[in-house]
């Protein structure tokens, strides 16, 4: 019995072990990321050394380690739309902000980004949303990625909608769109169709103006 | 909204013009944040140390008095500094939920003064986070229990107006409230002593009678025994019938342990009454004799300790099991081993396992009487390891039986575990509706504010020659509502524009998704071209049956349509946005739907009042205009009509 007893906690000192130092490689490999200066970011930028210091210590605080990896960004997303469920839609932005593509967003890419969204010409704001659009970034858009973007942002609105959102409503959604956009029926949207036709839709041009004064 | 969320609405807002490309209406007007201040450091003068934030952080929580103008009445003009005449230890807690979203309690506070402090400063103490919650909960709940014994003493001074039944229940489960009380407990106490007393001592042998062995005293003096006993036994019965009588339950007292031993303990005596004469049981009715001993256990009522004991062993079931079955496999084990040992010897007692089974116990315990000792080497080996062992496995489980004991000594009695389960749900349940405001306070405002708001959508160009105008309405708009909330509608709401469907809540939802369910019945009977009618539109096909769009065109009127007809509303305002957003929409429908509205203004519930077609027919067409169908057999018109009628209530 005690010959027994004696193998059991062995066995478990051992396990612990195991399981220990795992935490431990996880510790270490926490990643800490600093800024470029705050001169820097106001020449790459267009926001002032002000608005630029309350952008990080926002960033900051939700993000100690000063980069944004994807499923935090999809949890802070996600809470402004408690209705429905904004991870594709943040997936897709994600990507859209993490122009290096290296798997995180640092808070340079962060306030470029806004940078473009808030002070930028309307043509790099559309820029941006064609860039936003195009899953694959080969410089056009196809039916299959605008219905996938369409089905997030449907996504987001959740179940408890009225109208009762069908199936085919997103896809209908996308059959206007190209309707509008894609001028010479090829199927796919490039980014000229694309910034001509935003640019003679007064809708899409005034709801562009609609967040100037948002920082 | 939590903490950090706040910070980044901006980002989240500005990540709305992905949306604009894709949208078809109009977006709603930005909130203006006209009193927008540039961020500033606000001190916080509580009890002389002063504290700094920045006001964001406080504005991150709005319905707490720091988040919200309240603070306002605690400022300080000639200093320009906020003063609180509270506790500033406290204080760094709460500024510290402010700043990271998680609220602490720390331990060497007392529970009292920090839920004080909570609630001066407007914040539910759910929200603590669950590193410091469960130790909350633990030192609040202790405080309540004190504080409700208190009470009771207090309260036993009071309270004339008892009926005499309530007195007397109060006087059993506490002796010190009269002296009759007291006097009854002591002398029910008397009794069950000399009542145990009496049975020890009617064994003893006592003296010789003239011709016989050692007689014990019980047969000796028959009689005087039997008058002790009666003597106890009255009073016994006395005692439990007044309980009885006081109890304010009496199903509830009959099932209680205590009076079940109370029962146990006088039965025997009222059966050995009824059975004097029966020769033949009277061995049956010696051994209910034993039951008499139970009457010890009537001093369970007389001392706390006791009834802790025994509620300590009721809870440490678990151990306490584990400690038996483990000892009941060494049992086995040792036993089968120790019989095999030993069989070889001459003259062994180990006869069998089972007779093995008690020199295992004997040896485990340590006991070791001797009556059964192994002969061979074997079974000496084999003994020595057994008693060995046998230490170890008794040594392990009990002291987790003595920790518990004294944890339970030591905080009272713990609360039951369902009482906490209660306790948790009803806290989750606390957080959720704090949190799902947000949701619910954007619906909250669209149905009465928001309304106004997108009347300014309408004529968007006439708001931009006229910008004051609309500024000033959306002051209005903004009395109610945080810049931070009216931020986040107007980003649900650009959400809503560019998917043309609006959040409803569950209730609505689920009576729209019936009412399409029931829509979508009756489509597999004859009254198949019910549906087309129901449309409205001209369908010269046969629908499936969620009704495809002929063409792109028409798609919005036909979903507007087929939702106006079959979902239930119960504002009319919330039928109108739709209905004023007319950029691509089938002006007909929006009439019909506009005027129904306007009609109308009752609230139905109705599910049952939902005709099915077939039905319809006794009803009189109203005087509503239907939807343009020449085609419609006529009794889809009452239908129509009347399923737009109920949709515009």
């Amino acid at each position: 019995m005690g010959a027994l007893m004696v193998i059991f906690s062995l066995q478990t000192k051992q396990r612990r072990k195991r399981t220990d130092s795992i935490e431990d490689e996880l510790e270490l490999s926490a990643v800490r990321h600093r800024p470029e200066a705050l001169e820097q970011l106001e020449a790459q930028t267009r926001f002032s050394r002000k608005e630029l210091q309350i952008l990080y210590r926002g960033f900051k605080n939700e993000c100690p380690s000063g980069v944004v990896n994807e499923d935090t960004f999809k949890e802070i997303y996600a809470q402004f739309f408690p209705q429905g469920d904004a991870s594709t839609y943040a997936h897709f932005l994600f990507n859209a902000f993490d122009t290096d593509h290296n798997g995180s967003v640092s808070f340079e890419d962060f306030v470029m980004g806004l940078s473009i969204l808030l002070r930028g010409s309307v043509q790099e704001k559309l820029n941006w949303a064609f860039n936003l659009y195009d899953i694959n970034k080969d410089g056009y858009i196809t039916k299959e990625e605008m219905l996938d973007i369409i089905k997030s942002i449907y996504d987001m609105m959740g179940k408890c909608t009225y109208p009762i959102l069908k199936e085919e409503t997103p896809r209908q959604h996308v059959e206007i769109f190209f309707q509008k956009m894609d001028k010479n029926r090829d199927g796919v949207v490039t980014i000229d169709e694309f910034i001509d036709c935003c640019q003679n839709d007064e809708n899409i041009m005034r709801s562009m103006q609609l967040f100037e004064n948002v920082i | 909204m939590a903490a950090g969320v706040a910070a980044w609405l901006p980002f989240a807002r500005a990540a709305a013009i992905g949306w604009m490309p894709v949208a078809n209406l109009p977006m709603p007007v930005a909130p203006s944040n006209k009193n927008k201040r540039q961020d500033e450091l606000i001190i916080l003068n509580v009890s002389g140390r002063r504290f700094q934030t920045w006001r964001n952080t406080l504005d991150r929580y709005p319905d707490t008095l720091l988040g919200s103008s309240e603070k306002e009445f605690f400022f300080n003009e000639e200093t320009r500094e906020y003063f609180f005449d509270r506790d500033p230890d406290v204080f760094r807690s709460i500024l510290n939920f402010y700043r990271t979203g998680k609220l602490h309690y720390p331990r060497y506070e007392c529970i009292s003064a920090y839920d004080e402090e909570l609630a001066f400063f407007g914040i539910i103490p759910e929200i603590i986070s669950d590193c410091c919650y469960e130790e909350y909960k633990d030192r609040k709940r202790e405080n309540t229990e004190r504080l409700m014994d208190d009470l009771e003493d207090n309260k036993d001074s009071k309270l004339p107006n008892m009926t005499f039944r309530e007195t007397m229940w109060r006087a059993f489960e506490n002796p010190h409230t009269s002296t009759m009380a007291l006097v009854f407990y002591y002398v029910t106490g008397f009794f069950i002593a000399l009542s145990v007393i009496t049975n020890v001592v009617e064994t003893v042998p006592c003296g010789y009678m003239p011709n016989q062995r050692d007689v014990p005293c019980g047969e000796r003096y028959t009689e005087a025994f039997f008058c002790m006993d009666t003597a106890c036994v009255m009073i016994f019965t006395v005692e439990y019938l007044m309980r009885l009588f006081a109890a304010p339950s009496r199903y509830r007292f009959m099932r209680s342990v205590m009076s079940i031993i109370d029962v146990v303990a006088i039965l025997p005596y009222y059966i050995g009454l009824v059975m004097t004469n029966n020769e033949d049981v009277s061995g049956a009715f010696v051994t209910l004799r034993v039951f008499r001993v139970f009457r010890i256990f009537k001093f369970s009522r007389h001392s706390q300790g006791l009834r802790i004991l025994g509620y300590t062993l009721k809870s440490c079931a678990s151990e306490l099991g584990f400690l038996l079955f483990s000892l009941t496999m060494a049992i086995i084990i040792f036993a089968t081993v120790m019989f095999y040992a030993e069989k070889g010897s001459s003259s062994s007692k180990f006869t069998s396992i089972p007779a093995s089974f008690w020199y295992t116990i004997v040896t485990m315990t340590t006991l070791g009487y001797g009556d059964m000792v192994p002969k061979t080497i074997a079974g000496k080996i084999f003994g020595s390891i057994c008693s060995l062992s046998g230490v170890l496995v008794i040594a392990l489980p009990v002291p987790v039986i003595v920790s518990n004991f004294s944890r339970i000594y030591h905080q009272n009695q713990r609360a039951d575990k369902r009482k906490a389960q209660k306790v948790q749900k009803a806290r989750l349940a606390r957080m959720r509706i704090s949190k799902s405001g947000s949701s619910t306070a954007f619906l909250h405002s669209k149905r009465n504010g928001l309304n106004q708001s997108l009347e300014l959508t309408l004529p968007y160009y006439k708001m931009k020659l006229s910008p004051q105008g609309s500024l000033e309405e959306d002051q209005q708009l903004k009395k109610t509502t945080s810049l931070l909330e009216s931020q986040h509608h107007h980003l649900l709401h650009c959400l809503e524009k560019t998917t043309n469907h609006e959040f409803v809540d569950e209730r609505l939802y689920e009576q729209g998704y019936l009412q399409t369910a029931l829509q979508n019945f009756p489509s597999q009977s004859p009254s198949l071209s019910s549906e087309e009618g129901i449309t409205g539109t001209c369908c010269s096909r046969r629908p499936k049956k969620n009704i495809q769009p002929l063409n792109a065109t028409h798609t919005h009127s036909h979903t507007h349509n087929l939702q106006e007809l079959s979902a239930l509303h119960i504002q009319c305002g919330e039928q109108q946005p739709l209905n004023t957003s007319r950029s691509s929409l089938n002006l007909m429908s929006d009439e019909s739907g506009s005027l129904n509205c306007k009609s109308s203004g009752l609230v139905t519930t109705a599910i049952i009042s939902i005709p099915t077609p077939p039905s319809n027919n006794s009803r009189a067409s109203p005087d509503a205009p239907s939807p343009p169908n020449p085609e419609a057999p006529p009794l889809l018109n009452p239908s129509s009509t009347d399923v737009v009628k109920i949709s515009a209530l």
